[in-house]
């Protein structure tokens, strides 16, 4: 057997077993392997790119919320700043109402009082009267048995009532 | 360290084992007439050169031996079909023989004609190293159907298995590195047959180190498996070649005297568009055909010096032992550089026969 002449039969061999498994694994074999590996090479930098997209909305939504929180925070500031103003006024209205209602409340008693103290006094000036009325006619039953007295007594009550009542009526 | 200290206990062992064997070679030798001295050329014939049997081993005086089958086509127009059983040890079976030692096509099979001289008849016996190339092929087909399967079945960008990994790293480090680095944009046309042609003889040259069947036959080294793999580049370059390619071969840019009057440049160019294949083949027999040589040789030195005496045996048994650990080691660096290097120079010859147009070139 030489080393350098082919043998016709083994190139037969030969040649049949490479171009069947040249054609199988040219159609079944190699193709689906490296399409398969292309697609996921694909696929991969496809979900990077996606990732990096992500990750970028992802920031900005961060800023977003972060910016909403700063603003909100002004505002809550504002807000409470406003509740106490307005806590304040409320209260000081309340106050000056109070004050108002109350002043009202001690004018209408001051009134009453007043009312009341006139109507007493009116009634003890009758009662007074009454009473004077009644001891003066017991104190006359007993002075003024004579004619002269009575007449002279008379006229000075008379008189001294007259003053009294246009003090009175002076005085209002 | 560790692999180093490991070696060489597995060396000393080896020897150790392989001592009493020698021994008794030794006294079978002295028992014995001469004529039973070990024929080293003829083993290693044997075992690198194609045969029409399968010899796995010899047990007791016997050999074990898968016959194959034997199909030739006498002159008289007949085929015929029959075990290599018939044709061992020199028998003559339905006018067929196998040529000895001296005799025209040695160790073929030859038939006897009208005139009574030997001639060789159509053959197209399935040998021991069609056998290899066939069992070969099935395991190449089993890996890589069985990846492909693994992705028809699976729905896309799911993750891969460990072994459909594996062969996904080879066949993308073969593709990216090789294929696509040497032809550039129109690689994806030749990468299926690129591809095949790498693992085809990655596989060849791997099986072809294992030493017991079904590996160990010298597929790779056999100038008729290396003859195919150069002609399927020579196809793929010279067929598939672009119109610039052939211009550069039969109107190079040079001065119009050397290709006028004689056509010394075409020539050359001619020249070369045989011996780029002409050089894969070669380059890929010699190597396997030489690493299959050595290896032979280192192993039977056991045998060779087994009658020098024990000292000297055991000595060479270690020596043996250890050049040929390092010798398998390296054929398997040299199995996957073979076809690396196969598979590259296909991959630049079909680039080159793919140029750009020239003025484009000038440009650059």
């Amino acid at each position: 057997m030489s080393l350098l002449t082919p043998d016709f039969g083994l190139l037969f061999w030969m040649a049949f077993n490479f171009l069947i498994v040249f054609g199988i694994l040219a159609k079944f074999g190699f193709p689906v392997i490296t399409r398969m590996v292309g697609e996921r090479r694909d696929h991969i930098s496809k979900s990077l790119q996606a990732a990096e997209e992500a990750t970028k909305k992802l920031e900005n939504v961060r800023q977003e919320s972060l910016a909403m929180l700063d603003e909100t925070r002004v505002q809550q500031a504002e807000i409470i700043k406003k509740a106490i103003a307005d806590g304040e006024q409320i209260v000081r209205n309340a106050q000056q109402k109070a004050t108002e209602e109350t002043e009202k409340q001690l004018e209408a008693a001051r009134r009453s009082i007043e009312m009341q103290k006139e109507r007493a006094l009116s009634e003890i000036n009758a009662q007074v009267a009454l009473l004077s009325l009644d001891i003066a006619e017991k104190i006359l039953r007993r002075q003024l048995d004579d004619r002269e007295q009575q007449e002279s007594f008379a006229l000075q009550m008379v008189e001294e009532t007259e003053s009294i009542r246009r003090k009175r009526s002076h005085k209002r | 360290m560790n692999i180093g200290k490991y070696t060489t206990w597995l060396c000393i062992a080896a020897a150790a084992l392989l001592m009493p064997l020698c021994a008794s070679a030794a006294e079978n030798h002295d028992g014995k007439s001469e004529e039973k001295e070990l024929a080293i050329d003829d083993i290693i014939t044997e075992h690198v050169f194609d045969s029409y049997w399968w010899h796995i081993t010899t047990y007791k005086e016997h050999h074990i031996s898968i016959y194959l089958p034997i199909i030739v086509r006498s002159e008289s127009g007949s085929w015929h079909v029959f075990s290599s059983k018939h044709l061992a040890h020199g028998e003559t079976y339905r006018g067929f023989r196998i040529a000895e030692k001296g005799e025209d096509h040695e160790g073929k099979v030859v038939a006897t004609g009208e005139s009574g001289e030997a001639y060789r008849p159509w053959d197209i016996s399935l040998t021991k190293n069609a056998l290899a190339l066939t069992i070969n092929s099935v395991i190449m087909l089993t890996i890589f159907l069985i990846a492909a399967r693994w992705y028809r079945r699976r729905p896309k960008n799911s993750t891969p298995n460990k072994f459909v990994c594996a062969i996904e790293m080879l066949v993308m480090d073969v593709e990216e590195e090789i294929v696509h680095a040497s032809i550039g944009k129109d690689y994806k046309r030749y990468s299926p047959y690129l591809l095949t042609a790498f693992f085809f003889i990655l596989i060849n040259n791997v099986m072809g180190i294992i030493p017991f069947f079904p590996g160990g036959a010298n597929t790779t080294g056999n100038i008729a498996v290396t003859f195919v793999l150069a002609a399927c580049t020579l196809i793929a370059v010279n067929v598939f070649g672009n119109r610039e390619y052939w211009r550069e071969v039969f109107w190079p840019d040079v001065p119009v005297w050397l290709k006028v009057p004689i056509p010394i440049i075409p020539l050359i160019e001619l020249f070369g568009v045989i011996s780029k294949p002409f050089a894969l083949m070669i380059r890929l027999l010699a190597n396997i055909f030489a690493g299959h040589t050595v290896i032979l040789a280192f192993t039977l030195l056991v045998f060779i010096t087994a009658k020098m005496g024990a000292g000297i045996t055991a000595g060479m048994t270690v020596f043996s032992v250890v050049l040929s650990i390092v010798m398998l080691c390296l054929e398997f660096l040299v199995a996957y550089i073979q076809a690396y290097v196969f598979t590259l120079l296909s991959a630049v010859f079909i680039g080159l026969s793919r140029p750009e147009h020239h003025a484009a070139h000038k440009k650059q």
